[in-house]
C-alpha cells in the first residue's frame, strides 16, 4: 500500500492516514453509539418485534421509518444489531491484539535478547506455534470448553480473546525479536552497556523506544485480521454465540436462512460493518506506517 | 544438500512431535469428563465407563501417551497409536467410526478444493502483481491496487456468499445456470462435472489470498527490477514480457515461496469456510459438525492432520528456498 490512497481516474489525493483515521473514527463511533440508537428507536439489540418486525407472512421487514435497515427474521432490528456486532467486534478485537502485543513484545525482547540454546529454544518454539492451525485449535478449544451440562466453562467472549491472543502473539514476538537481535550489538546498547546500565535498563531505555513505533504499526495491522477471526468464528458457531450479535453471527444467519435474499441488508448490513472496519483499519496502518515507520521492510 | 535435507526433516519430525504431544495434552483435558466429550448422546452409566475402560482413561499419563504416538490397545476393533500407517487417531463414539476412516473419507474433497484455488491464486496474484510492478505508478498499478485492496478488506465469510450470490444465484435467475450451488463429484467419476462443481469455492478461497499475494510479488518483483541482470535481459535484446516475466519474477519469488508455503498450510481454515458456504463435504464440514456436536476426537483428528499439513508445506517451501539458493538453511 502506498502512502498515499489515489483512486483511479482522479487528481484528488487523500492522506492515508487522515483517510484511515476517519473511517476507523465512524466506526468506533458506530460501536459507541449503539446503546443511544437502541434507546432512541427502543430496540433492544435482542429484542423480538413479531407484529411490526414481520409481516403477514412471517417475513421480515425491508427498511421503514421503524426499521431503518429492515428487520430480521425474529423481527429484530437490523440497524440495532449490527452496530452492537461492531462492537463485539471491538470489544473481542482491540483487547486481543493488545494483549498479543503485549506478550509477544515481552517474550520478543527477552528471545532476541539471548543468544546459544535459548534463541535455539525460541526457534523450534515459534515452528510449533505457527504449525497450530488456528480455526480448528479454536474448534478443539471450543469444544473443550463445554461442561458436562453443555454450558461453556468460561464465557465465550473472554475465550475467543485468548485464542485469538494466542495465535497473534507470535507475529509481534518475531518482529521484536527481529529488531532486538539487531540493536543488542550496535552502538546504541554498547554505549548504554559502557556506562553501566543494567540490562532491564537498556531494554527499557534503549530498545523499546526503537521497537515502539514498529509494534504501533503492527498492531494496526493485526486489528483487522483479528476482527475477521472473531467473526469467522461466530459464523462458525464456535466464537460469540447467539442472540447476542455479533457481525459474525448475523452473516451466518442471513446465509443459513437465505432471507437475505428477500430483506438483502440482513447481509449488507453486519457485511458493510465488517468491510468497512477491516478496509478502516487497513488504511490507517498504511498511513501510521508511512508516518512512522517509512523503512520498513513490511510491504504488504 | 543431503545435510541440509536431513536438517530440514529432523526440525519438521521434532515440530510434529512437539505438536502431536501438546494435542496429547488437550485430549487429557478433554477426557476428564468422558461423558460429556465421548460417549454417545443417550449413554448409560454403564456405557460411559466402558468407554473410559476401552480407552484405558485410568491408566497413568506417560502410559497413556505411550499408547497415543506408538500403539494403544485396539478401540472397536481398529488400532490406535500415531505411529502407524495410517495413523491411528482415535474412535468417535457418536459416530461409531475410527476418526482415520472418517478423515480419509472426506480428504479427496478437500485436497481437490485446496489445489484448484491455489492454481487460481497464484496465476492471479503472479500475473497481476508483475502487471503492476511493471506499470509502476501508471494507472495499470492503480487499478490492481485497488483491486486487491478490496480483495484484502473481504473476508471469506462475505465473499463466499456474495460469489454463491452473484455467480451462482443471479445467473441461475437470469437463465444461465453455470454453476450448480452446492455439492461434489468426484474427479474420477466425471472430470468435467467436478470443476463445474467446484468452480465457485475455487474462487472463492484464492480470492482472499491473491490479494495479499498480489502486492507481495509487485514488492518482491520491484525490489529485484533494478538490479543489473534486469538491465542485461534487456540489453540481450528479450522483449519486455519475458524479461519481466522470467527474469524479474524468477528473480523475486522467494517471498512468495515462503509465505506461500506457511499460507497453503493453513488453508484448510479458509476451507471449512468455503465448505460450510458451499455445502462441500469434506474435512472443514467434519470437523465443525464434530465441534458443534462436541465429538472431540474427530476434532483433534483433523487439528492434527492440518498442523502436520502447515509442517509439511513450511518445510518444502524451505528446501524449495534452499534449493533455489544453494545455501544452507539458516
Amino acid at each position: 500500500m502506498s502512502d498515499t490512497l489515489s483512486l483511479p481516474g482522479r487528481r484528488a489525493r487523500i492522506d492515508a492516514l487522515s483517510f484511515g483515521l476517519i473511517l476507523s473514527g465512524l466506526v468506533v463511533a458506530a460501536a459507541l453509539a449503539a446503546p443511544l440508537v437502541a434507546w432512541v428507536t427502543g430496540h433492544g439489540p435482542t429484542d423480538q418485534f413479531r407484529t411490526t418486525g414481520l409481516d403477514q407472512m412471517g417475513l421480515p421487514m425491508r427498511p421503514n421509518a421503524e426499521f431503518l435497515l429492515g428487520s430480521d427474521g425474529f423481527g429484530r432490528d437490523v440497524l440495532v444489531r449490527v452496530l452492537y456486532g461492531t462492537r463485539i467486534s471491538l470489544i473481542v478485537g482491540l483487547p486481543a491484539t493488545t494483549l498479543a502485543m503485549l506478550v509477544g513484545t515481552l517474550i520478543g525482547l527477552v528471545a532476541g535478547w539471548s543468544r546459544g540454546w535459548g534463541d535455539q529454544l525460541f526457534g523450534r518454539f515459534m515452528d510449533v506455534m505457527i504449525a497450530f492451525p488456528f480455526i480448528l485449535t479454536a474448534l478443539s478449544l471450543a469444544t473443550i470448553n463445554r461442561g458436562a451440562d453443555g454450558q461453556p466453562r468460561i464465557p465465550p467472549e473472554a475465550l475467543v480473546v485468548l485464542v485469538i491472543a494466542g495465535f497473534s502473539w507470535i507475529y509481534f514476538a518475531r518482529l521484536v525479536r527481529g529488531i532486538t537481535r539487531s540493536l543488542r550489538d550496535g552502538p546504541l546498547v554498547n554505549a548504554a552497556r559502557v556506562s553501566g546500565a543494567s540490562v532491564p535498563q537498556i531494554l527499557w531505555r534503549e530498545v523499546l523506544p526503537v521497537i515502539l513505533p514498529k509494534i504501533a504499526v503492527f498492531w494496526s495491522v493485526q486489528l483487522p485480521a483479528n476482527i475477521v477471526a472473531e467473526a469467522t468464528l461466530s459464523f462458525l458457531g464456535v466464537g460469540i454465540n447467539p442472540p447476542t450479535p455479533s457481525l459474525g453471527n448475523m452473516i451466518a444467519d442471513a446465509q443459513r436462512s437465505g432471507l437475505y435474499q428477500v430483506q438483502p441488508w440482513l447481509l449488507l448490513g453486519p457485511g458493510l460493518a465488517l468491510f468497512l472496519a477491516v478496509a478502516g483499519a487497513n488504511i490507517l496502518s498504511a498511513g501510521l506506517r508511512s508516518r512512522l515507520d517509512p523503512h520498513s521492510a513490511l510491504r504488504v | 544438500m543431503a545435510l541440509r535435507l536431513t536438517k530440514a526433516l529432523s526440525q519438521a519430525a521434532l515440530t510434529l512431535l512437539v505438536l502431536l504431544i501438546a494435542c496429547f495434552g488437550l485430549t487429557r483435558l478433554a477426557y476428564q469428563n468422558p461423558a460429556a466429550m465421548l460417549a454417545p448422546r443417550n449413554a448409560t452409566q454403564e456405557g460411559i465407563a466402558a468407554v473410559a475402560r476401552a480407552l484405558r482413561l485410568d491408566e497413568p499419563w506417560y502410559q497413556q501417551l505411550w499408547y497415543y504416538l506408538w500403539r494403544g490397545p485396539d478401540v472397536q476393533g481398529a488400532k490406535m497409536g500415531l505411529f502407524n500407517w495410517p495413523p491411528g487417531l482415535g474412535y468417535s463414539f457418536r459416530k461409531q467410526a475410527p476418526v482415520t476412516d472418517l478423515i480419509l473419507d472426506k480428504i479427496p474433497v478437500t485436497l481437490s478444493l485446496v489445489a484448484g484455488a491455489v492454481v487460481l491464486w497464484f496465476a492471479w496474484a503472479l500475473l497481476a502483481g508483475v502487471w503492476a510492478a511493471k506499470n509502476q505508478g501508471r494507472w495499470q498499478d492503480h487499478l490492481s491496487g485497488a483491486v486487491s485492496f478490496v480483495f484484502m478488506a473481504t473476508p471469506l465469510i462475505l465473499s463466499g456468499i456474495l460469489v454463491s450470490y452473484v455467480l451462482f444465484y443471479q445467473l441461475t435467475q437470469a437463465g444461465w445456470p453455470l454453476f450448480p450451488s452446492s455439492g461434489y463429484v468426484a474427479l474420477t467419476s466425471d472430470p468435467w462435472q467436478w470443476a463445474r462443481h467446484l468452480a465457485l469455492p475455487w474462487i472463492t478461497l484464492a480470492m482472499v489470498q491473491a490479494g495479499t499475494f498480489q502486492r507481495i510479488t509487485r514488492g518482491a518483483v520491484l525490489d529485484v527490477a533494478g538490479h543489473d541482470y534486469i538491465r542485461t535481459a534487456r540489453a540481450k535484446g528479450l522483449g519486455e514480457g519475458r524479461v519481466w516475466y522470467n527474469h524479474a519474477l524468477g528473480a523475486g519469488l522467494n517471498p512468495v515461496i515462503t509465505l506461500g508455503g506457511l499460507e497453503i498450510g493453513t488453508m484448510l481454515g479458509g476451507a471449512i469456510v468455503t465448505e460450510t458456504i458451499f455445502g462441500l463435504d469434506g474435512l472443514g464440514r467434519l470437523a465443525i459438525s464434530s465441534a458443534l456436536d462436541g465429538d472431540f476426537p474427530v476434532v483433534i483428528g483433523t487439528t492434527i492432520t492440518a498442523g502436520a499439513g502447515i509442517i509439511l508445506m513450511t518445510t518444502l517451501s524451505d528446501l524449495w528456498i534452499a534449493a533455489r539458493e544453494r545455501r544452507p538453511l539458516s
